[in-house]
Parts: C-alpha cells; sequence; structure tokens
C-alpha cells in the first residue's frame, strides 16, 4: 500500500463525528464575514453601511493577483464594517450583516440536480472560480484560480486530489466523499480541464475504506481520474508528502508542486469548484466538523460563512464544562482560540474542544537526544537542532539546516519523551529567518 | 466558564516519555540479570543492589545538596546507569570499589556536564574504565561460574575469561588450534588447574568467566529484541557494529587461522553483545542520524577488533565506545539525514 516514506507519526483518529451525516446548521442573526480569508492580500469591501445583500452577492473582491473575492452567506443589512478579532487572534476588518430571510441571488442554481455535461472553456472555468472566491478548503486557503494558472516554463501533468484528511478528529471531507462523491468527481474533472491535464489521482487513507471503495465505483464513468488508498500516516495530507505517496515524486526544497507536475486540490475545493461552475453559486458556505471528547454530538454541518463558532457548538450539545482547549482546525495543526465567538471562515475544517485533562502539556525535561524528533520529521530536518538554533538565536545557522523546510506538521513535538516545546521554537525561528531573508533583499 | 488555555500546535501528545524509555531499557536488561544471578548467585545480587542504590544515591545527593535543582531520581536513568555498571564489573568486586564505580559514573560523567541528556560518555562506562584503570587486580580477577542448584564444588574460585587466557596464550608463542583443544595448565589459588575455553554453546548461553552482565550472548539478544521492537534503539548501531567486528575478524581469520581466532568467538566471548545492544546504543551519546549511527557502530567495531587483536588489553569494548562518543558530536555534524527534496526526483 501507497504512503510516504520519510518520517511520519500516528496519532489516535479519534472520528468521533465519522457516523454523523452532514446537517444544514441554522441560519444565524448575524455574521461576521472577515474580508481577509485567505493567504494573500486583504479583499476590498464593495458594500456599504445601510445595504441591503443577497446571498451570494459580492461584498468584499481580491484585487491583487494572490486574493480572492468574498460573498455574502446571508440575505440582510450590512450593520457595519469592523475589526473583528478572528481564529488568527489579530484584529481583521470584517463585515457585519443582520440576517433578514435567505433571499438567494437570482443567478444561483438552487436545485439538488446534478449537473454532469461542463460547458465552459479552459480560461471561462479559471475566470469562474476566481470570481466565485473559491480557495483551498483544506486549511491553508491559498486561491484556487492562482493554482490552475502554470507559471511560464513549467508544465503540469497531474491532479491530485486529496481526500487523505489525515488529522485526527476531522470528518467534513469523509463526509462530503461520502455524501457528494459524485460532485466531487465532476469538480475533479472540471479542474482537470482547468488545469489542462488528462490524469488525475485522489488518494484517499485506508481508515476510510466506504469512501475509497464509493469513489472507485463512482469514478469508473469518468474518464483519466483513478482512486489509491494510502496507509494511514500522519502528515499525508501535505501536499509534499501526498505527492510523494502517489508518485514518488520530490518537490524540491523552497519550490511549489508544479515543479514536478502536480497540482494539488482538497476533495473539498473539488465540490466548492463543481457548485461555483456548474451551479454560478460562490463560495459561502462549507462542511465544519465539530467535535471533542465531552461533546454530546459530535457532529458534521454545513456553515455559511461568517457563523460564530459557538452556534456550531450549541446545535452540537452545547460547550461542556470541562473545556480547556478550543482549536480551529484540527489536534495537529489547528490554532488554538482565546475565545469561542470566532467566525468559521474559507479555511476552518474545524472546532475540536479539547478537555482541561488533556489541555496541559507535559513538564519539560533535558533532551536526551533520542532522535526520535529526527525519524519522524517528514521533511528529513533536525527538529532539534532547529529549535536549538532558534533558543540560541543563531538564526542564519537555522537558515542553513532548512528551517524554512519545515511545514509546522507538529510531529516532532508530538514524539518527544522530553515533552520539549521544539516546534515553538521552530516556528520562532522560521520567522526570525523570513525577516532575515527579507531584510537581504533590501540592501 | 473556565479560562482557555492558548498554545502553540500541537495540541496533543503520543505516550512517549524519559520514563517509559528507561524502565523499557529496565526491563529489557531482566533476561541477563537472571544470568548472572544463575551463574554468580549471591554475589550477582550484591553487586547490582550496592551498584543501583549507589548510583541513585549519588544522583539524588547531587541534585539536592550541590545543585539544588529539580529532583530526577525517579525518571529511571541512574537505575539504568546502575545495572549497567554491574553488568561491567566482576561478580566478587569489593563493595567499596563499586561505590568509588557508582560515584565516577554518575558524580564526574553525568552531573558535572549537567545530568541526563548533556553527558558526552556513556557513564557506566567511563565508572568501569576508571575502575579498570585504578584497580587492576580487583577488576580482572573473575569468579569461575558456578550454577544455581548445580551443587558441584569448584576446584578454583576464580579463573580467566576466554578473550584473557587466548591472548596471553598466543602471546607465549601457541597456536589457537593448540589452545582450544588442549587448554592450559595455569596455578590459581596454589593449586594446578587446567583451564580449557568453553565451547560456543556454553559461550552463548553465558557459562564463563567474565563480567557480571556479559557473560551470556542469549539473555542480551532477547533483550535486545525487546528494545528493537520498542523503538528504544534503532538497528543501525548493532548492525553496524556487529558487521564490522565479523567482517574485520573474518579476514584476520582467513589470512591466518593459527594467529587469529574465528569471527564467531569475537561475537560471543567478552562484552561484545553488551556493548553493541545496551551502551554503543545509549541515545545521549551516540550521533543521532542513521547515517552518523552506522558510521558510529563502523568505528566502534574497528577500534574493538584492533584492541582485542593487537592492543594491551584482551577486551577493548568499553574503550571503542568510549573513543566513538567523543567523535559523536564531530559526526552529527558530518553526517546530516537525508533532507526531503534534497535532488530533484520526477
Amino acid at each position: 500500500m501507497k504512503t510516504f516514506k520519510l518520517g511520519g507519526v500516528h496519532p489516535a483518529e479519534n472520528k468521533l463525528s465519522n457516523n454523523s451525516p452532514i446537517q444544514v446548521l441554522p441560519i444565524p442573526k448575524q455574521v461576521f464575514i472577515p474580508v481577509s480569508q485567505s493567504l494573500g492580500a486583504p479583499s476590498k469591501p464593495v458594500v456599504n453601511k445601510g445595504d441591503q445583500v443577497k446571498v451570494g452577492q459580492l461584498i468584499a473582491k481580491g484585487e491583487a493577483f494572490i486574493s480572492s473575492n468574498i460573498h455574502s452567506s446571508v440575505s440582510g443589512k450590512v450593520l457595519k464594517i469592523d475589526n473583528i478579532t478572528d481564529q488568527t487572534d489579530y484584529p481583521k476588518q470584517a463585515i457585519f450583516i443582520n440576517v433578514e430571510g435567505d433571499e438567494w441571488d437570482e443567478n444561483i442554481d438552487k436545485s439538488d440536480k446534478v449537473k454532469r455535461e461542463i460547458t465552459l472553456s479552459k480560461d471561462e472555468i479559471i475566470r469562474k472560480i476566481h470570481e466565485m472566491g473559491i480557495v483551498g478548503l483544506g486549511g491553508a486557503a491559498f486561491p484556487s484560480h492562482v493554482k490552475l494558472m502554470v507559471p511560464k516554463g513549467k508544465k503540469a501533468n497531474l491532479l491530485i486530489i486529496n481526500g487523505v484528511e489525515c488529522e485526527p478528529y476531522l470528518t467534513s471531507d469523509y463526509r462530503l466523499m461520502l455524501e457528494k462523491g459524485e460532485e466531487i468527481l465532476i469538480g475533479t474533472t472540471i479542474l482537470m480541464k482547468g488545469l489542462g491535464v488528462n490524469k488525475a489521482f485522489i488518494g484517499i487513507e485506508n481508515n476510510k475504506p466506504d469512501a475509497i471503495k464509493h469513489l472507485t465505483d463512482l469514478a469508473k464513468d469518468f474518464e483519466g481520474i483513478e482512486v489509491f488508498s494510502l496507509k494511514v500516516k500522519y502528515p499525508q495530507g501535505g501536499e509534499k508528502q501526498l505527492i510523494k505517496a502517489l508518485t514518488n515524486r520530490e518537490v524540491p526544497s523552497g519550490k511549489l508542486p508544479v515543479e514536478v507536475g502536480c497540482v494539488v486540490n482538497n476533495v473539498g475545493t473539488a465540490f466548492a469548484v463543481y457548485e461555483a461552475v456548474q451551479k454560478n453559486k460562490p463560495l459561502f458556505e462549507r462542511v465544519v466538523t465539530v467535535t471533542g471528547k465531552s461533546l454530546k454530538n459530535p457532529s458534521n454541518f454545513l456553515v455559511r460563512i461568517g457563523t460564530h463558532s459557538s452556534e456550531l457548538v450549541e446545535k452540537a450539545g452545547g460547550l461542556p464544562d470541562d473545556t480547556g482547549k478550543i482549536i480551529s482546525g484540527g489536534p495537529m495543526m489547528g490554532k488554538a482560540l482565546n475565545m469561542i465567538d470566532v467566525p468559521i471562515v474559507k479555511g476552518s475544517s474545524g472546532v475540536l474542544l479539547i478537555e482541561d485533562s488533556e489541555t496541559e502539556r507535559m513538564a519539560v525535561k533535558n533532551c536526551i537526544r533520542c532522535a526520535n524528533c529526527i525519524s519522524v520529521c517528514p521533511m528529513g530536518l533536525e527538529p532539534v537542532l532547529l529549535a536549538q538554533y532558534s533558543e540560541k538565536e543563531m538564526f542564519e545557522n537555522a537558515e542553513k539546516e532548512h528551517i524554512l523546510d519545515c511545514m509546522e506538521c507538529g510531529s516532532c513535538q508530538y514524539t518527544c519523551p522530553s515533552g520539549r516545546p521544539l516546534l515553538d521554537y521552530i516556528r520562532l525561528g522560521k520567522f526570525k529567518v523570513g525577516e532575515i531573508i527579507r531584510n537581504r533583499g533590501k540592501k | 466558564m473556565n479560562l482557555l488555555t492558548v498554545s502553540g500546535s500541537p495540541h496533543i501528545h503520543g505516550d512517549n516519555s524519559i520514563k517509559k524509555i528507561m524502565y523499557g531499557v529496565v526491563f529489557a536488561m531482566i533476561p541477563a540479570i537472571l544470568v548472572s544471578i544463575y551463574f554468580f548467585g549471591l554475589d550477582a545480587v550484591k553487586v547490582l543492589l550496592i551498584s543501583v542504590i549507589a548510583c541513585m544515591f549519588f544522583e539524588w545527593a547531587i541534585q539536592k545538596y550541590l545543585i539544588k535543582g529539580p529532583l530526577t531520581i525517579n525518571d529511571g536513568s541512574a537505575m539504568v546507569t546502575g545495572i549497567l555498571l554491574a553488568f561491567n564489573v566482576p561478580g566478587n568486586l569489593p563493595v567499596w570499589i563499586i561505590i568509588i564505580g557508582a560515584f565516577v559514573s554518575i558524580g564526574i560523567a553525568k552531573m558535572s556536564f549537567g545530568g541526563l541528556g548533556k553527558n558526552p560518555f556513556n557513564p557506566a562506562l567511563v565508572g568501569r574504565v576508571f575502575l579498570l584503570i585504578s584497580f587492576p587486580v580487583q577488576m580482572t580477577s573473575w569468579p569461575k561460574p558456578n550454577p544455581l542448584f548445580a551443587g558441584k564444588v569448584l576446584d578454583a574460585i576464580t579463573g580467566p575469561t576466554p578473550l584473557g587466557n587466548l591472548k596471553g596464550e598466543l602471546r607465549g608463542g601457541r597456536t589457537v588450534q593448540d589452545i582450544l583443544e588442549h587448554g592450559t595448565k595455569m596455578i590459581v589459588d596454589g593449586k594446578e588447574v587446567l583451564y580449557k575455553i568453553p565451547d560456543y554453546v556454553q559461550e552463548l548461553l553465558g557459562n564463563m568467566g567474565g563480567s557480571l552482565g556479559e557473560i551470556s550472548a542469549v539473555a542480551l539478544i532477547i533483550g535486545a529484541i525487546y528494545m528493537l521492537c520498542r523503538r528504544i534503539i534503532t538497528w543501525q548501531i548493532p548492525v553496524a557494529y556487529l558487521g564490522s567486528v565479523i567482517v574485520f575478524t573474518g579476514i584476520l581469520w582467513l589470512i591466518d587461522p593459527n594467529i587469529y581466532i574465528n569471527p564467531l568467538f569475537h561475537l560471543v566471548t567478552g562484552g561484545l553483545m553488551l556493548g553493541v545492544f545496551f551502551m554503543a546504543t545509549d541515545m545521549v551519546s551516540t550521533p543521532m542520524s542513521p547515517k552518523g549511527q552506522l558510521i558510529f557502530g563502523l568505528g566502534c567495531g574497528v577500534i574493538t577488533v584492533i584492541i582485542r587483536v593487537w592492543g594491551a588489553y584482551p577486551e577493548g569494548v568499553s574503550f571503542a565506545i568510549l573513543i566513538m562518543n567523543a567523535f559523536a558530536p564531530l559526526i552529527n555534524k558530518g553526517f546530516k539525514p537525508k533532507r526531503f527534496g534534497e535532488t530533484l526526483k520526477i
């Protein structure tokens, strides 16, 4: 069975919400839509206080090359445009909308009928994806249209669809594959056309056998799409690891996947692309997993962008008394929130509640040089050395040891028997090295 | 509602800990402990207990009264050092010498560098080599193995180790064949006795003269398999170490079997198995990358054979590992793990 070779760990899967079908979350009374939800420049609001908006109406325009359009997820009246704290913990500009009814933009096809025939051309597809504000839904929220525009001199020959969902607890991709399999495959075909390739691989870990079987059966009707079962190993959902697992190609240090002819998109993105291109529907809702060991009903909800996380938790049985940590995303790479009232954005894959007893880190002890961190690092780095260089502020040395290759998967810290905060230090080091490189460019 | 904790990812931790690793090593040493008790009886129990208690006491006392820092006495590492030190000395060693050995191991080789994880050399080996150089007589008078329940009265109390006997007689001009077949007449405790090097099966099981823990290759290998399965040790150092010993001694043996004994003898006698699986694999004092560990094992093997064949001492495992320990930082610098995407691979 395929998997990547270098490093990796196997945390307890804890997929508590596996058997909970996607439910539509009731529309909240108010939404808070941040204008910067993707990688790149923030979008510019195009509505003003007091304006009436419909569901799917453009409310902020992405003007830079790497930025994305943002659409209203509800119908109602713009209350104000003001700063809020989102999951990054920094103040961000957001559009506040008071909900009135649920009136959709008339161009959106609201029917459930699956539309298979693709009428748009390659360029029209890219333009549509741009217009509809589609971004990568795996977490990084990279604008999808940019991914489809292959840089000059490079050539893509393979599209990879990421159905790995290697983060423990999260199940939104899994449910989507079970319930919207055909749409995902149509979305994949659209992405293939947009990218100009005739081959696509879908990678799914073998802890989701029913999703593998379902998509394999459906894929028989689609040309050029192959589904692969992968051995469970974290962080297989990492772009470079997934490419390695499926094709044995290695993306060079500091380069993009297209360097080896691959472009990777999440299954959630493929579904969003289907809706955008076939149904004319902008990205204004997504599937979010709400989970936690103490939570009454771990669930998967279809949520309008801008809904407060607290509404999801409420619907799933309310915030348990023993909650010690709230995480946006999964337990390995997610961000700990300092309050529950942050809006769901395009990149939110889950809301995870961790109980008090599992919140505290173990006491930090001396490094015993067991080299576990080195053997689990999927990038072949020496986390212990990078953390030491960062701790001692020897950032030039850290740069030479490829600190920027670190994707912050957390495998090193997860496995450290001394409980050392390796990733905390490496993150600091990456930040400082980035600063050094930028300053070098200025000289 | 209570306050929320905010910290960087990852938010979960595997169940690995120093304690689990150290007590895993202790568990892996149980077969060798049982064999040492079987062959050396209460003497073995005495040496083991004194060594462990002394090591733990020195660590506790230094942390409490000198460093005045947190006490880490129950993390199991002092216990591992204590057992390893006992494994490396003869069963009839006087109590006061064991205590000196424990002090050198813990006080000088470990705590003076900053405690667990900071020591450049394997503490138990530093203790052993210190004792070997300071008390050469006591450290090389090996009690003859006297199996429990055998009920046999021994003709002598002490006897040589196979390696020591072989080296001495080879120097006297005899051939390997002659020594193995006819044995050696020697005077022990005023009586003339004939010493014959035991056959390979006896050597594998541990029925030969030697330090407490090194005698039984079988018991040590059982422990090593357990540690490999628990991933406490990796295969690189043992394989490179054993492989280089086999190849090096094999070449010598092929050149002249009269002067150089076969590789199998080298594998099952002396402290090689103990060194390979329990000392050369010490995490703290060995290189970290797989490539570096291979180099480390190779170096250990070559130095061991050089000392055994041409050196002043019959046994070279301790020296070889300590010498390579000194190279560990350099090896770490020179042999990096294979980076992902280092070379373009399409």
